[in-house]
C-alpha cells in the first residue's frame, strides 16, 4: 500500500462515523423533546455558517464574497432563532418541574 | 492559528454538538444539552473568524440576522413552530446553496484549489442540489403549514397531483444529474452553465416533490427535510474538507431521518408511500360519504363535568384541533380542578398529535402541564381498560378503532386505545372526518358522549361547571 489518502475517503470516513454517532444518540432521545430536538438540530446544521464566514472574509471583492455574507445573514438567524427558541421550550418543561417540587413540599 | 489548533477546535465543537443531542435524552438535562450547542456553536465562528482575513461583512450579517433570529424566535407562537422549522430548514438549504456558488467562484478563499479538484466537485454537485431541493421544498412545507393556500395552489395542504407527475419528476432529476456531472467534466471556463442549469433544476424539483404531499402527512415532511437540510450541511462540509461540517450535518441528517421514520410508522405509512403523495385531503375524503346514517349521542359541558367529577381517574387525549382551538389552558385548568379532587388525570400523547414530531408535548408544556402526567402511547395504552373516562379533544383518526380492524384503510396504525375506558367523552367541532378521510366508530359507540363546539369554548364552559 503506497501513496496519500485522498481526502475524499477521510470525508467519508468521518461521515460514515457521525452517522452512526447520530443515529445511536438521537434514538435516545425522549419522543416528548422531539420539537426541541428538531430546533436544536437546525441550530447545528447552521454551522455552515463557517464556510460562510470564509467566504465573506476571504479578502477578495469578488462575488464569492458577497454570497458569502448573505450566506452568513441568513445562517445567523438559524442560529440565534434556533438556539434561542430552543432555550424558550425548554425552558417550558423547566418550570413544571419547580411548581412540582413547590406542590411536594 | 496554525491548521493543527483549528482542526482540534472544530473538533471541540463537533463533540459539543454530539453531547448536545445527547443531552435532549431527557427533560431535565436538556437545557444543559441546548447550552452545549451554543457553546459549540461559539467556539466552531470564533476558531473561523480567527483565519478569516476580513470582518465587516461576516460580522454586519452576523449581527443583523442573528437579530432577526433572536426576534423571531421570542415572538413565534407555540403553534407555529412547525411553520417555523420548516422556513428554518429553506435557510440552512439556500445558504447551503450560496456557499457553494461562493467556493465555485473562489475556491482559494477555502483554501481549495483552482481548478477545484474532482472529488470537491462532485461534493458541491452534492451538497447544492441537496440544498436547493431543500430550500424550495420547505418554502412549499412553509406555505403548507402556514396555510397559504389560499394565495397559491402550491401551498394548498390537499395534494397538489397531476397525470405523469412521478414521470416528469423522474425525468428532471435525470436531466440534473445529468448536469451535474457535465459541472464535474467541466473546465474552470465552461462550468457555470451546467452548475447554475442544474441548481434551477434542483430548486424545481423541490417544489414538485413536495406539493403532492398532503397536509395529513406535513409530520413526515418536516421530518424529512430536517433531514434534508442536514445532508445538505454535510455536503458542503464535503467540497470544504472540514470534518466539523461534515460531522454536524450527519448528526441533523440522521436525526430527520430517524423522526420521519418514527412519525411514517405512528401513521403506519410506507416512507415511499409519502413521498409519492397524493394521500389525504380531497382525494381521500371521498371515501367518507356512504353508510348508514348512524346515532350519536351528544351531550353539554355541563354532562362533562359532571361525568368528570364522579369520575376515579381520568385520560386526557389531546390532538391538534385542541391546539388550533387554543384550548390548552383552559384544559390545564379542568385537569387541576380535578386532580384537586383527588381524581387522577393523566394525558395520552399519540406520536403524530399536533403537525411536527413531540408539537403536542411542547404545547402541553406550555400551558404549564406537569410532564409526569404527560404519557407516550406505549407507555399508556394498556391503562385505558381500567380507566373511568377517556377524554379525546380534537383528535380523530388517533383514536379510531378501526385500526384494528383487517381491510379497513388504516388498519395497522397504531392507536390510543380510547375506545376501551369505561366511558369516553369526545369534543369535536363537527362530525367531519380526520385526515384519513374515513369515519370513526368510537363515536356510535354506546358508552361514547359528544360535546360539539369550539375546544376553548367548550373547555372554559366544562372549567366553569365543575364545582
Amino acid at each position: 500500500m503506497t501513496g496519500t489518502i485522498d481526502p475524499v475517503v477521510v470525508n467519508l470516513t468521518v461521515f460514515v462515523l457521525a452517522v452512526f454517532v447520530g443515529y445511536q444518540v438521537v434514538w435516545r432521545v425522549t419522543p416528548a423533546l422531539h420539537t426541541p430536538l428538531m430546533s436544536v438540530t437546525n441550530a447545528i446544521s447552521s454551522v455552515i455558517l463557517v464556510g460562510a464566514i470564509l467566504a465573506a472574509g476571504s479578502g477578495e471583492n469578488g462575488p464569492g464574497a458577497w454570497l458569502g455574507t448573505v450566506a452568513v445573514g441568513l445562517a445567523a438567524i438559524n442560529t440565534f432563532g434556533g438556539f434561542l427558541v430552543s432555550q424558550r421550550m425548554l425552558e417550558m418543561f423547566k418550570k413544571k418541574e419547580k411548581s412540582q417540587d413547590g406542590s411536594k413540599k | 492559528m496554525t491548521a493543527n489548533q483549528v482542526a482540534l477546535s472544530y473538533l471541540l465543537a463537533s463533540v459539543l454538538f454530539i453531547l448536545s443531542l445527547r443531552d435532549l435524552s431527557d427533560p431535565a438535562s436538556a437545557r444543559r444539552g441546548n447550552l452545549l450547542g451554543m457553546i459549540g456553536m461559539a467556539i466552531a465562528v470564533l476558531t473561523t473568524f480567527a483565519i478569516s482575513h476580513r470582518f465587516d461583512l461576516a460580522i454586519a450579517a452576523l449581527v443583523v440576522g442573528g437579530l432577526l433570529g433572536a426576534v423571531v424566535a421570542k415572538r413565534v407562537e407555540m403553534t407555529q413552530m412547525p411553520e417555523l422549522v420548516a422556513a428554518m430548514h429553506s435557510l440552512v438549504g439556500l445558504s447551503a446553496v450560496l456557499i457553494a456558488y461562493a467556493v465555485v467562484s473562489d475556491p482559494t478563499a477555502f483554501g481549495l484549489e483552482t481548478p477545484i479538484p474532482p472529488g470537491n466537485r462532485l461534493e458541491l454537485f452534492i451538497g447544492t442540489f441537496v440544498g436547493a431541493i431543500t430550500f424550495t421544498g420547505s418554502i412549499v412545507a412553509f406555505g403548507k403549514l402556514a396555510g397559504l393556500g389560499k394565495y397559491s395552489r402550491l401551498f394548498s395542504s390537499a395534494p397538489v397531483v397531476f397525470r405523469g407527475q412521478h414521470f416528469v419528476n423522474l425525468v428532471l432529476a435525470l436531466v440534473m444529474i445529468g448536469a451535474g456531472l457535465l459541472f464535474f467534466a467541466a473546465s474552470p471556463e465552461g462550468q457555470w452553465p451546467p452548475f447554475v442549469f442544474m441548481t434551477v433544476l434542483a430548486f424545481v424539483l423541490g417544489i414538485l416533490t413536495i406539493i403532492p404531499i398532503g397536509g395529513a402527512d406535513m409530520p413526515v415532511v418536516i421530518s424529512m427535510l430536517n433531514s434534508y437540510s442536514g445532508w445538505a450541511a454535510a455536503g458542503i462540509g464535503f467540497s470544504l474538507n472540514n470534518p466539523m461540517l461534515i460531522i454536524a450535518g450527519s448528526l441533523v441528517g440522521a436525526s430527520g431521518a430517524i423522526l420521519s421514520y418514527i412519525m411514517c410508522k405512528a401513521m403506519n405509512r410506507g416512507f415511499l408511500s409519502v413521498i409519492l403523495g397524493g394521500f389525504g385531503g380531497e382525494t381521500a375524503a371521498g371515501a367518507a360519504g356512504g353508510g348508514e346514517q348512524k346515532q350519536v349521542k351528544s351531550g353539554s359541558p355541563e354532562d362533562v363535568a359532571f361525568l368528570l367529577s364522579n369520575a376515579d381517574s381520568v385520560i386526557i387525549v389531546p390532538g391538534y384541533g385542541l391546539a388550533v382551538g387554543r384550548a390548552q389552558h383552559a384544559t390545564k385548568e379542568m385537569a387541576d380542578k380535578l386532580t384537586a379532587k383527588g381524581i387522577t388525570v393523566r394525558y395520552a400523547i399519540h406520536p403524530v398529535a399536533g403537525r411536527m414530531p413531540g408539537h403536542m408535548n411542547v404545547l402541553l408544556a406550555e400551558a404549564e402541564v406537569s410532564y409526569d402526567q404527560v404519557f407516550e402511547m406505549e407507555n399508556i395504552n394498556s391503562d385505558f381498560g381500567n380507566t373511568d373516562v377517556a377524554f379525546v379533544l380534537g383528535a380523530n383518526d388517533v383514536v379510531n378503532p378501526l385500526a384494528e380492524q383487517p381491510g379497513s384503510p388504516i388498519y395497522g396504525m397504531p392507536i390510543l386505545e380510547a375506545h376501551k375506558a369505561r366511558t369516553v367523552i369526545v369534543n369535536k367541532r363537527s362530525m367531519a372526518v380526520g385526515y384519513a378521510g374515513i369515519d370513526n366508530p368510537l363515536f356510535y359507540m354506546n358508552k361514547t358522549m359528544m360535546v360539539f363546539g369550539d375546544a376553548k369554548k367548550v373547555m372554559e364552559e366544562i372549567v366553569k361547571a365543575i364545582e
